[in-house]
């Protein structure tokens, strides 16, 4: 009996701004019972499209199951408005949020916001596991049960299952707590693109934060071992799936997949890169989805609600529910100095 | 008013917030966060034709000496997104974000504001706001320091640089300012709107004057039909200065209601929403953010503390300011003893803002009053209750609009400008 699979699709298709082409491609994806899809982004003149996070969160009422994970930067932004927001995705799309984790290192982006000059890359790596960091600590900083509403007590929270986040780094430090309650899913789905030979920090936030890595790699041989390498670091709840060009998909591309699947051994599935997602996407729902399903590699429908219901990854429980609360909800809120706090 | 033609009813409905006016012990509270309470007042708003649906900001959660304050509703999503959510299930509201021009950058606003337009079809809105507030910046790169006097410098180089953005439709801007310098292309055509609709909020003279040259809505907040007029007159007149028509800026106090069979059984349930907003707990706390002290051994139901305010206290924090604690705690005194105000009753005095109360009849008519004397250019009306907070003005007050042929029947534009009556910004 083969494994079942895990299957995403990227949506990018440049020169789009409008909600009904993106929801259409996410609707074939549905069709398709992929786990997630996911849509590039970045602060650059090219090519045409609107911001990520934007756009799967207008075509989230208009779809049901399929998991929506927008590239959201790390460079230039605030850790804090990109946690809510993601965390707000979560909310709007009823358990089915993640978060492609992005950097942007061109001088182009950074002249748009003339805060800073580009960082090299390592750096920006860096700064974004602090951002991953400080997301995933606003996420937990709502204790599940936080909202009481005791008509008894007038109190609408229980102010001691909120939490400081009173994260201090190098790039910026927040304080916390979250302004959003603990999204659905507890914290949504990280994942990060990671190239066989990446760079050492790229490759530390993904086995140290991702609950999914789309792995680049030049053949199955390398694929293996680049996947079982970041196993032994990250452990078993990473999902690992290869990126796949898909162009004209038909039933001969599923005996093709099929193949491929067999000979690339270590990963949990498939992330499939459309050269044209409006053609591709269909193509593949109608004619390749039915063959990997009567080979058993692919759902026949959804059996879960949330993103990570497909991923079968299970829900985290908040870091500060678990025993002894290690930040106090009474700590004094003045105990840096102004130059620390306005860095 | 013979022979002027009746002026028409701007009318938006405010989400229901993070502030004690949101009765969350009523049976008939839902939640404040799942997308099902925001797509139930936004279909609410739509179904009554209304102009927009308007969600408030929030950065921190507030504190009360040093701790969380607890006696509200707290916790609510971030609103850009949950509005490109909406526009997937209503089809001509506009769709208004709060959203701080202080730990925000022009490039990365703007271009979510636009894409907002796009994904709605030209329905989107931005209040902005501004803060300097250190307490708030402890969650920013920035961090806290402001200058209180380049607040609105900031904000006003924002909204220009935003315009800049959105007009240059996908070709290169280059901006030199003492706020920004920045070369930038933003990956999206010009918004259907041209510009998304921008509101202003606030009372002080900079934000009337940044409303004024900047500004398409302004969401104010006064207690009576004479302070509306006042304000009204002021702000447009210097509509001229800046080569505007006093069309050009709508004016939209927030304001509550509350409706009854009988004008007397409206009052009643006023008088009992009001306690139920203003409990012995929420008296105190409001007391405590002037008198910078803790309180919690005074007598709600007595009279105000005999000793004086401790200016300078940061005691609570994430509240807006109120002004000189000295000389509030005068102007509170005087009111209490004029009007024999036991504390709670003081602040349910104190913190009512301008409502509307009474049979459908009675609303319908005292909303059209104001309007047609020039006191609001229409409303945004704030709901006590989240979700159902509008459905009976919806069902019972806007039908009483459309019979004196004050509002739509149907809405007549596509655009959140059209609905609002606002001229298309000319392209750059």
């Amino acid at each position: 009996m083969p494994r079942q699979l895990h299957f995403s699709a990227a949506l990018d298709s440049p020169g789009h701004v409008r909600a009904d082409h993106y929801t259409a491609l996410a609707r074939a994806a549905e069709r398709a019972t992929l786990d997630f899809v996911t849509l590039d982004d970045s602060f650059t003149a090219a090519p045409h499209r609107p911001d990520a996070l934007a756009a799967f969160a207008r075509l989230a009422p208009a779809t049901g199951r399929i998991g929506l994970v927008p590239a959201v930067t790390t460079t230039h932004t605030e850790p804090f408005h990109t946690s809510i927001s993601v965390n707000t995705l979560d909310w709007v799309s009823e358990g089915r949020a993640g978060w492609l984790v992005t950097v942007s290192g061109t001088e182009e982006e950074a002249r748009a916001f003339g805060r800073r000059p580009v960082a090299p890359p390592p750096e920006l790596w860096a700064e974004a596991a602090d951002a991953v960091e400080v997301a995933a600590r606003l996420w937990d900083s709502w204790e599940d049960d936080a909202e009481i509403r005791d008509i008894a007590t007038g109190r609408f929270i229980d102010r001691e299952k909120l939490h400081y986040t009173d994260f201090q780094g190098r790039y910026f430090s927040v304080r916390g707590p979250s302004i959003t309650p603990r999204p659905p899913q507890g914290r949504p789905v990280v994942v990060v693109a990671l190239a066989a030979d990446d760079l050492p920090e790229r490759t530390a936030l993904a086995t140290r934060y991702a609950d999914v890595v789309l792995l680049d790699a030049p053949g199955p041989d390398a694929a293996r071992a680049a996947a079982d390498r970041l196993r032994l670091q990250a452990g078993e709840q990473l999902r690992i799936l290869l990126r796949l060009g898909l162009a004209l998909p038909d039933r001969a591309a599923a005996d093709a997949l099929t193949e491929r699947i067999a000979r690339t051994g270590g990963v949990d599935g498939f992330h499939l890169v459309p050269a044209d997602p409006g053609r591709d996407l269909a193509a593949f729902a109608d004619r390749v989805a039915p063959a990997l399903r009567a080979r058993g590699l692919l759902r026949a429908r959804y059996t879960g609600r949330t993103l990570r219901d497909h991923l079968g990854l299970a829900r985290p429980a908040s870091r500060y529910a678990a025993g002894p609360d290690p930040v106090a909800a009474t700590a004094p809120a003045a105990t840096r100095s102004p130059a620390e706090v306005s860095r | 008013m013979t022979g002027r033609p009746l002026k028409q009813i701007h009318l938006a409905a405010h989400f229901p917030g993070v502030n004690n006016t949101t009765v969350w012990t009523d049976p008939a509270s839902r939640s404040q966060i799942e997308f099902s309470s925001f797509r139930h007042l936004a279909e609410t708003a739509e179904r009554g034709k209304f102009d927009f649906f308007f969600l408030a900001e929030g950065l921190r959660l507030r504190e009360v000496k040093g701790r969380i304050h607890d006696l509200d509703v707290v916790g609510r999503p971030e609103s850009i997104t949950v509005l490109n959510a909406l526009a997937a299930v209503t089809d001509r509201l506009g769709l208004a974000a709060t959203v701080n021009a202080t730990f925000n950058e022009p490039y990365e606003l703007a271009r979510r504001l636009a894409s907002l337009d796009h994904l709605s079809e030209g329905r989107a809105a931005w209040n902005v706001v501004t803060s300097s507030d250190a307490f708030t910046g402890e969650n920013f790169r920035r961090g806290g320091y402001l200058d209180r006097a380049d607040r609105y410098t900031r904000a006003a180089e924002f909204v220009r640089l935003a315009r800049e953005f959105w007009d240059a439709d996908g070709a290169q801007v280059r901006h030199a300012g003492p706020q920004f310098d920045v070369t930038g292309t933003l990956s999206l055509p010009r918004p259907p709107q041209g510009h998304p609709v921008v509101i202003q909020a606030g009372d002080s003279e900079e934000g009337r004057e940044f409303a004024a040259s900047a500004a398409d809505v302004i969401f104010s907040r006064h207690s009576t039909l004479e302070a509306g007029q006042a304000f009204h007159a002021d702000v447009k007149r210097r509509l001229a200065a800046y080569g505007r028509k006093p069309d050009d800026l709508k004016i939209m106090p927030g304001v509550t209601y509350v409706l009854g069979d009988t004008d007397a059984d409206a009052h009643e349930r006023a008088a009992e929403i009001r306690r139920a907003q203003v409990g012995p707990r929420t008296a105190i706390a409001f007391l405590e953010q002037v008198w910078g002290v803790d309180l919690s051994d005074h007598d709600p139901d007595g009279p105000l503390p005999a000793a004086d305010p401790v200016p300078d206290s940061e005691l609570v924090q994430g509240r807006t300011r109120l002004g000189d604690p000295l000389e509030i705690a005068a102007r509170w005194r005087a009111t209490a003893a004029e009007k024999n105000l036991t504390t709670r009753e003081l602040v349910i005095e104190l913190t009512g803002r301008q409502s509307f109360i009474g049979s459908a009849s009675t609303v319908a008519a005292q909303l059209d009053e104001h309007v047609q004397n020039d006191a609001a250019d229409g409303f945004i009306l704030v709901p006590h209750l989240t979700p159902g907070g509008l459905d009976d003005f919806v069902d019972q007050v806007v039908p009483l609009l459309q019979e004196r042929g004050v509002f739509r029947t149907e809405y007549t534009g596509r655009t959140l400008r059209e609905h609002l009556g606002l001229p298309s910004p000319a392209g750059g």
